[in-house]
């Protein structure tokens, strides 16, 4: 059927890539509004806040997003097929516990860290398994499995910590690369972030992950596993936060089970603020790595203004609330404006008859 | 064709010239309706000729263009359904929504409970009231229990007894019969008679012509959002009616190349979703157009959607020519060979808020990976080849699918499927909602590809699209296959009498 063609119909059309030139297409999206806005506060951050320009900085700033943006990776894909993972701060609990009780039972980190990894795509697997063979919504499935690895977490450990972890390993956590100030950390993220941004945007799967966000119906009449799909990122989403969960363990030196408490909001705030839609379908890794800088740029720029933390809440609560509102405002003026040029239009054609 | 009204004074419910568009879909261009009271009025029509679009002026929920509306000689323009409903005017639909929780009584004074002089619900008054109704209507049924478990028929005997208690003059039946056994039929049309001797007018829409005779006095057939006739019952016959519906010129709109009918490539045997479908069985040869007709509701997309895969079957194989299609897996099926264009454009066919491109590529994205990974390049190159074949009309190939015209979405939906490079091609309503001009080049395109040895299982609603693309027909009634008419022996007649009556399986 290679030579079909609707015969008769005359001259070929030709087709452009896009409708609209590179630069309109760069300059006018959600992410490169969050990156320009992130390039401003941290200019604005230098010149005026004491200290904020130090390598020391900018070092402790790294260490504490790291596990957010680690998380961030998984998170992004789930919320772009319509899902959500509220587990996975939980997961990070859990995974610290486990570490502390293995390595305290006598094996060695790495041992341990591999077994809480793996239980972390166990307890991926249970929500996805929820999710996609039970079909509970997982918004529903995530808030329980949030109370059950957090109640496991806690249930193992009580309200003791496990401190005597081998220095080597704790400052490792804490080590930079060579003589620069960027923390060990970075590179482990780099390595996911180019396998996530691969898999997101440059695979068949990863066509699917959008297609699945936009309509999950077409999609599956088109051949996608939808379900096989949630799946894997439900699997993936566990594993990242168990590794983070060793990381902060490490990092802190304490495993304790109400680590990182409450981490799955500002990962989520992180990647609705980087151009995620809520809704599926639609965000970019490179948003969301910006969204998680801005996020950790301006708490740390105004702590060492010395604003509290109060207040550094309120001012990234209502940063999130405009993002999002933003995304309505945008699409309102673009429909009234392609509206008032089509009623010109028209206008014009009814003057000009030809 | 018009009938002078057997008893004297103003119709219970008169329309004249009642046109009404959506855009640019004209869904009426010039309907008439007089209902006389006293009568059981049928009012019957294709898929598509503008019944319910009709029904819903009437019902307040839509506004006519042009044309008159006139209820009981007085001129009406309701612009809400609570006015027509206050006018008097009840309409009972196929499938009636009700308050599960609530009992059968409070179902049917919702939104105006009779209050006792402390303000509170009356439920005495109400039970005594509803009880009377039941009465009058000779209906059993306890009217505490709550709505939940009742059967279709028994919910739309509380509509109607709502529009009683209302005191509706004119009640309006779309399609009630469709889901009920014969026993449920019986009694609906015992209510019907009876409400017709209180002098009441009701209006049946139904596809079923063994009971519009046995129950209508009266009958008005429309066509493609026109008014066609009226006529007395004992004056016409069901052939007449059938007729009067289809009435086109049919062979000469679609010509269809004549192509060398091959081996058979799809092969559906006993094929049955308990409740959905039952025992059907079909082959499509290569080369061979075959037209699966029947009303909508009969399960034709049902059937196409579990011979690709999408939805599970409780027996029964698909084959493709010696290989087993796997049950629920449609990745497996388009590896075979299969394709599908659905039914409902812009939510399965494509991802409408997605690009030309990624929609068009979105079946072959495998075959375009290079080392597993995928490039918009890749994709454009192969979208590109796709878009220019069938002409889809856009300027960019990131243009958001959804922006199109219903001919150009219909376009990248065969393009999406024809890069496949399938064997079988089961297309669903393949011009549903698109010009005359684009309906035209998917006509010439099926017949082409068919031409090439395409195997092609055409649903379709349409029965001249039917009668001038199909080698053969297969007539759908009820979840079973009532008839398998070849070309020659197809006629409007024969296949719209075999999707309306209980025959017997014609193979």
């Amino acid at each position: 059927m290679s030579d079909t063609t609707l015969a008769g119909t005359g001259a070929t059309r030709t087709y452009r890539d896009y409708g609209h030139p590179l630069w309109r297409r760069l300059l006018v999206s959600r992410e490169s509004a969050v990156i320009l806005l992130l390039l401003l506060v941290i200019g604005v951050a230098m010149l005026r806040v004491n200290n904020f320009g130090s390598p020391l900085t900018m070092t402790y700033l790294l260490l504490d997003v790291a596990p957010i943006l680690l998380i961030a990776l998984p998170m992004t894909l789930i919320i772009i097929t319509g899902e959500i993972d509220l587990s996975v701060a939980s997961m990070v609990g859990l995974s610290s516990v486990l570490v502390g009780i293995l390595h305290q039972g006598g094996l060695s980190i790495p041992v341990a860290g591999l077994i809480a990894v793996i239980v972390g795509c166990i307890g991926g697997a249970i929500n996805g398994f929820l999710v996609t063979v039970v079909g509970l919504p997982s918004l529903a499935v995530t808030i329980g499995s949030l109370a059950l690895y957090r109640g496991l977490a806690v249930g193992l450990l009580g309200t003791t910590a496990v401190t005597d972890f081998p220095q080597f390993w704790t400052d490792l956590a804490k080590s930079k690369i060579g003589g620069t100030a960027l923390p060990s950390i970075i590179v482990p993220f780099l390595v996911l972030l180019v396998v996530f941004a691969l898999l997101l945007h440059f695979t068949p799967f990863g066509r699917g992950i959008y297609s699945i966000g936009l309509s999950s119906e077409a999609a599956t009449f088109s051949g996608v596993n939808v379900n096989r799909t949630k799946f894997i990122l439900f699997v993936l989403a566990g594993a990242v936060s168990a590794f983070a969960g060793i990381y902060y363990t490490l990092r802190f030196g304490s495993a304790r089970g109400d680590n990182a408490t409450g981490l799955e909001l500002q990962v989520i705030a992180a990647v609705l603020l980087g151009g995620v839609s809520i809704f599926g379908g639609r965000g970019a890794l490179h948003g969301v790595i910006a969204g998680v800088l801005l996020i950790g740029v301006l708490g740390s720029a105004l702590r060492l203004a010395n604003v509290t933390a109060d207040v550094i809440n309120i001012i990234t609560g209502v940063l999130l609330v405009l993002s999002v509102v933003s995304t309505s405002v945008l699409v309102w003026l673009q429909n009234t404006w392609q509206k008032s040029r089509r009623s010109a239009r028209n206008r014009t054609a009814q003057h000009s008859p030809h | 064709m018009t009938i002078s009204p057997g008893v004297s004074g103003p119709a219970a419910l008169e329309l004249q010239n009642v046109a009404k568009s959506f855009g640019p879909v004209v869904a009426l261009s010039s309907a008439d309706l007089t209902v006389q009271m006293n009568s059981i009025h049928a009012l019957v029509g294709e898929n598509g000729a503008g019944k319910s679009t009709l029904v819903k002026i009437i019902a307040g929920l839509y506004q006519r263009d042009a044309g008159e509306f006139l209820l009981r000689g007085e001129s009406v323009d309701f612009t809400s359904t609570a006015q027509s409903k206050a006018a008097g005017i009840a309409v009972i639909y196929q499938e009636p929504t009700l308050f599960p929780d609530l009992s059968v009584t409070e179902n049917i004074f919702m939104g105006r409970q009779p209050t006792n002089r402390f303000g509170r619900i009356d439920r005495k008054r109400m039970r005594a009231e509803v009880q009377e109704l039941f009465a009058r209507l000779s209906v059993r049924m306890n009217p505490d229990r709550p709505a939940e478990g009742l059967s279709i028929a028994d919910q739309q005997i509380i509509e109607i007894s709502k529009a009683i208690s209302l005191d509706a003059r004119v009640l309006i039946m779309d399609e009630p019969t469709a889901a009920l056994s014969g026993v449920e039929v019986e009694r609906l049309f015992a209510v019907a008679r009876s409400l017709r001797d209180e002098g009441r007018a009701i209006v049946f829409i139904s596809h079923r012509f063994d009971e519009v005779f046995a129950l209508c006095d009266t009958i008005t057939v429309m066509r493609d959002g026109r008014y066609i006739s009226t006529d007395k019952i004992e004056d016409t016959s069901v052939n007449e009616i059938v007729r009067r519906m289809v009435g086109r010129d049919i062979t000469e709109l679609f010509p269809k190349q004549a192509a060398a009918i091959g081996e058979t490539v799809l092969e559906v045997t006993g094929l049955t979703s308990a409740g959905v479908f039952h025992d059907i069985s079909f082959s499509v040869a290569s080369g061979e157009i075959v037209g699966l007709a029947g009303l909508v509701g009969a399960g034709r997309s049902e059937v196409a959607r579990a011979v690709f895969g999408v939805d599970g079957y409780d027996s029964g194989t698909v084959t493709m020519g010696a290989k087993r299609v796997p049950r629920r897996n449609p990745v497996a099926a388009m590896n075979l060979g299969l394709a599908l264009v659905p039914e409902d454009r812009r939510k399965q066919g494509l991802v409408i808020d997605s690009s030309v491109a990624r929609n068009t590529t979105m079946s072959i994205q495998r075959t375009l990976t290079r080392g597993g990974l995928i490039s918009s390049a890749a994709e454009n190159a192969a979208a590109r080849i796709w878009a220019s074949r069938l002409e889809v009309k856009t300027n960019a190939l990131d243009t958001v699918a959804g922006t199109l015209s219903g001919g150009n979405q219909q376009k990248v939906v065969l393009a999406k499927w024809l890069a496949t490079d399938p064997r079988v091609l089961i297309i669903d309503e393949p011009t549903r909602g698109i010009d005359i001009g684009t309906k035209a080049e998917v006509h010439r395109l099926l017949s082409e590809l068919a031409g090439q040895g395409l195997a092609i299982l055409m649903i379709s609603s349409e029965l001249p699209e039917v009668l001038g693309m199909a080698d053969r027909v297969l007539v759908m009634r009820e979840g079973r296959i009532t008839a398998d008419i070849s070309r020659a022996d197809a006629t409007s007649e024969t296949v719209m009498y075999a999707a309306t009556h209980a025959t017997e399986h014609a193979k």
